[in-house]
């Protein structure tokens, strides 16, 4: 609970309809992208770098917990009220303040959703890549305070590699502004990518400087169709080692074909073990084409039974429509579903995949598996109905099985998602009580009080029995 | 044992948890949805409203004067319904929730009154619009605005007054439309006009247009003028067995006449009547009358798109933006036919951005949530005068006098019209010459 008093005190910064306790708005901000949801004491939603500053003052001398969010599309239950205190709503921050057309630089406020950034920049001849599938109901903030990433990092990077400087709100609410518009720059720690990726718990993003490079003028889609899921991730090691870096090679296995083939009748083949959709672009269409075309060919090479190199926009659409449709399709097949996204060492995929397929069979719960294979970056998605107690268990052990094998085959727990609070409970297995170490001592120094974000990221911090769940 | 909290509609028909439990939250619908990206709040998204509903489902949320506020904001665009990529509807969600709430909880006097009473009954629907239309006719409004009285009123009485089209008739169209115009030239089919409420009351001109327009096509086009309210705005506020008598009456009507074609130019009476089926699915008296009688049912645009319209001789020279009725655009999936009627009729067809997004009229909500339906309005204004275009058609009477408000906020110059009336004038222009 938050006082009355201390309501007033936030009205009086953000203004009095700007802070919300109604029943039915606390539930509104109890959720993400995720099955998780608890309830928020208050939101507040300031749309100044000052007004953050403010109410940041008063949560640090009231001790109340903080919780950043942007469109709360998040994938980790990283945005998650989980001891109440305050939503920090940064989606009225949402100008666009420059567009640096002789250095490709745009500066934006954090809540400015990356679609809106990336058409606005496309329209003055630049783009700006990163390309997470929630780049329509996501915030430029919270793609950098979790490193989003997407199909296209395979060619282009990760947010983290667009993110050049920072304004930051702090614990204590000071404001601090991290890099800026030098391409080079040594000058001391590299704070911006200390805050990138760290989920709001160790400040407030609430303006960025980010990179943006020429946009390509051409792109062309092929569908590569194979029977052996090993080759088709060899395949993958063959594009890239042929001197070809498209912009996306996507995986999807064959319960993931199936189920969108059960879904949405693209005329898929349902006896193959994988389907590559591989994308090519650049600054003009001859080059373009003839990437595609070798592309294909070396698919044809490497066991692919059929590939499709789409002619024009529309059946480019339609290539990219099955891949769209992966999600929706697999929530039709169970009420819950816990979307993973461990990220190997691409010759790894194979390996990954299989074990995978195993734990699926030995706990007896659908797994599908898709990804950005370019990169080594799987979905493996489990299809689950949360109100049934042997569901969730068998939920738990599959996802717990599924990071062992990530980190034995040199993998990590997290490629684009975050460890937010779902994955938590498993980070020490993954970089070992040194990074976490060291980690809890940049939290405590940055956020001695710890009311950023309790509860994500870094281990401990919430008080017993507010976990999300008990893996 | 637990005891399971119950449904806040515990009881009664209403929203339930297969309708929504497969939503994965991705947020998806929040892009496209008029009231968030006017409010920015999460409560007024359409995620929002389907865990709201849920909860009230879970029975951890009560129907409290917030809850339905939040069901009552939905501008009903559909716009969400579209892009789910899961096949959730939370626009049918937000109306199958106000259902709900009309059962389980009293609701104020005067709606009743409104849908049980006057709506069916579109004449005194008519008679009660009269002191308006004298205050119009009389010249009363002339001298109101030359003193400025009504920059007295509050804004939201302003913006309700500047709703009103500059000529309001005063006796109704369905008093001044013959019952039947025969057919110009060649007759091609046997139609009949369904003249909707708002647009008899409000939209005479486009009324009459849409009649000329059918018969320049070679349709014999007889116009009851006994139709009752197609029954949306009941099905809007949760009167759901009021709009069931209504579709009942009208098809009883209309079936009748034998015709070849239902036609209206009204976009939500045209997606109201197509709806019928749904509605009465489960009346076996019903049920297979109702789907005979939607399978006539066409937009004005959507019938001459299937006929082929008859070029005009004559054109109108202006250049002219089309905004897509939500109704229309996703409630029956007519988009380009609307387009191809102001290319017959020879304007300069002037594509604005977003012509599919909502306008923010939602038939009520200027009276109801009066900042959310100007808010949207505004957004979609920025796009109108983005064009520079003289005109803006667009096929229905909400929408119209929405704009023709956006308009006058503005203080732009262009005129808000149906495109029956831009062809229509097409017809006559080829008369003249």
């Amino acid at each position: 609970m938050i006082e009355q008093s201390i309501l007033k005190e936030l009205q009086s910064i953000v203004g009095k309809k700007q802070v919300l306790t109604e029943p039915e708005d606390l539930v509104a901000y109890s959720y993400d992208g995720t099955f998780a949801e608890r309830r928020p004491d208050a939101i507040v939603r300031p749309d100044s770098t000052e007004q953050v500053s403010e109410v940041i003052k008063v949560a640090f001398r009231q001790e109340i917990p903080v919780i950043p969010r942007g469109m709360a599309s998040g994938l980790a239950a990283a945005s998650i009220p989980l001891v109440g205190g305050m939503v920090l709503d940064t989606c009225r921050l949402n100008r666009i303040l420059e567009i640096d057309e002789v250095n490709f630089i745009a500066t934006a406020q954090a809540g400015v959703i990356t679609q809106t950034l990336a058409d606005t920049v496309a329209k003055k001849g630049l783009f700006y890549p990163p390309d997470p599938s929630s780049i329509k109901q996501s915030t430029l903030g919270g793609n950098a305070a979790c490193n989003a990433g997407g199909p296209r990092c395979l060619k282009y990077g990760v947010t983290s590699d667009y993110v050049m400087g920072m304004t930051v709100v702090l614990a204590d609410g000071r404001v601090l502004k991290t890099g800026g518009k030098a391409i080079k720059n040594v000058t001391g720690y590299n704070l911006t990518q200390l805050f990138v990726g760290s989920e709001g718990t160790l400040g407030v993003i609430t303006e960025l400087i980010l990179k943006l490079v020429p946009l390509p003028k051409a792109a062309r889609t092929a569908k590569a169709i194979f029977p052996e899921l090993t080759d088709a991730s060899l395949c993958v090691n063959n594009i890239l080692s042929a001197g070809i870096t498209p912009a996306t090679i996507e995986l999807m296995d064959e319960t993931t074909i199936a189920t969108i083939e059960e879904a949405m009748h693209l005329g898929l083949p349902l006896d193959v073990e994988a389907i590559l959709i591989i994308e090519a672009d650049g600054m003009d269409e001859g080059s373009v084409l003839k990437e595609i075309e070798e592309i294909a060919g070396i698919c044809r090479a490497t066991g692919a039974s059929d590939v499709e190199v789409a002619r024009t926009e529309a059946e480019r659409a339609v290539l990219w429509s099955a891949r769209r449709s992966i999600s929706p399709s697999l929530a039709r097949r169970a009420p819950n579903k816990l979307g993973e996204d461990i990220s190997v060492p691409r010759s790894a995929i194979p390996d990954a995949v299989a074990a995978i397929k195993e734990i699926s069979r030995k706990h007896d719960i659908p797994i599908a598996i898709f990804g950005h294979a370019g990169d080594g970056n799987l979905h493996p998605n489990i299809l689950f109905d949360k109100s049934d107690p042997v569901q969730l268990d068998k939920m738990k052990k599959a996802a717990s099985d599924i990071f062992d094998v990530s980190v034995r085959l040199g993998g990590t727990l997290s490629g684009e998602h975050g460890v937010g609070s779902l994955k938590l409970a498993f980070l020490e297995k993954d970089i070992g009580p040194i990074s976490i170490d060291v980690m809890s001592g940049i939290k405590a120094t940055l956020d001695p009080k710890g009311i950023l974000n309790p509860g994500k990221v870094v281990p401990g911090g919430l008080p017993a029995g507010n976990e999300l769940f008990s893996w | 044992m637990e005891d399971t909290p119950k449904s806040a509609w515990d009881g009664f028909e209403g929203p339930t948890q297969e309708d929504v439990n497969y939503c994965i939250r991705c947020g998806l619908c929040l892009s496209v949805c008029p009231t968030y990206k006017d409010s920015l709040r999460e409560t007024e998204s359409p995620r929002g409203r389907v865990v709201l509903v849920a909860k009230a489902i879970e029975g951890e949320l009560d129907l409290t004067k917030n809850f339905k506020d939040h069901m009552y904001r939905c501008l009903d665009c559909l716009a969400c319904n579209d892009i789910c990529p899961v096949g959730i509807t939370p626009a049918d969600l937000c109306l199958e929730a106000r259902y709900a709430i009309h059962q389980a909880t009293p609701i104020p006097r005067l709606k009743p009154i409104l849908f049980r009473g006057i709506f069916p009954r579109t004449g005194l629907l008519e008679a009660l619009t009269k002191p308006v239309a004298l205050y119009d006719r009389t010249g009363l409004r002339k001298v109101v605005n030359a003193v400025q009285a009504t920059s007295i009123l509050p804004s939201q009485l302003r913006d309700m007054e500047r709703m009103l089209p500059h000529k309001l008739p005063l006796r109704g169209t369905r008093h001044q439309l013959p019952d039947v115009v025969v057919a110009k030239g060649e007759r091609r089919a046997h139609v009949a006009y369904f003249l909707g409420c708002v647009q008899g009351v409000m939209m005479a001109e486009g009324c009459k247009a849409t009649v000329e327009v059918l018969a320049e096509n070679g349709c014999d086009v007889v116009t009851p003028s006994s139709v009752k309210c197609c029954g949306m705005p009941m099905v809007g506020y949760g009167f759901k067995d009021e709009a069931r008598n209504v579709a009942r009456y009208n098809i009883d009507l209309l079936l009748e006449l034998n015709v070849d074609a239902i036609v209206t130019d009204c976009a939500t009476c045209g997606s109201a009547l197509k709806e019928y089926p749904h509605w009465l699915a489960d009346d076996p008296d019903y049920a297979e009358r109702a789907k005979q009688f939607a399978a006539k049912v066409r937009d004005i645009s959507e019938f001459l798109a299937e006929i082929g319209i008859r070029p005009p001789e004559g054109k109108v020279d202006a250049r002219v933006t089309y905004h897509d009725p939500c109704h229309l655009c996703r409630a029956q999936g007519v988009r380009e036919q609307p387009r191809e009627m102001l290319r017959a009729a020879g304007v300069e067809l002037v594509e604005m951005e977003g012509a599919d997004t909502c306008c923010g009229s939602a038939g009520t909500q200027l009276i109801t949530h009066y900042h959310t339906s100007v808010g949207v309005l505004e957004s979609k204004m920025d796009n109108v005068a983005g064009t520079e275009a003289e005109m803006i058609a667009s096929g229905c009477p909400g929408c119209q006098m929405q704009l023709s408000l956006g308009v006058k906020r503005r203080g732009l110059e262009a005129q808000v019209v149906h495109p029956s009336q831009l062809l229509a004038q097409a017809y006559r222009n080829s008369e003249r010459d």
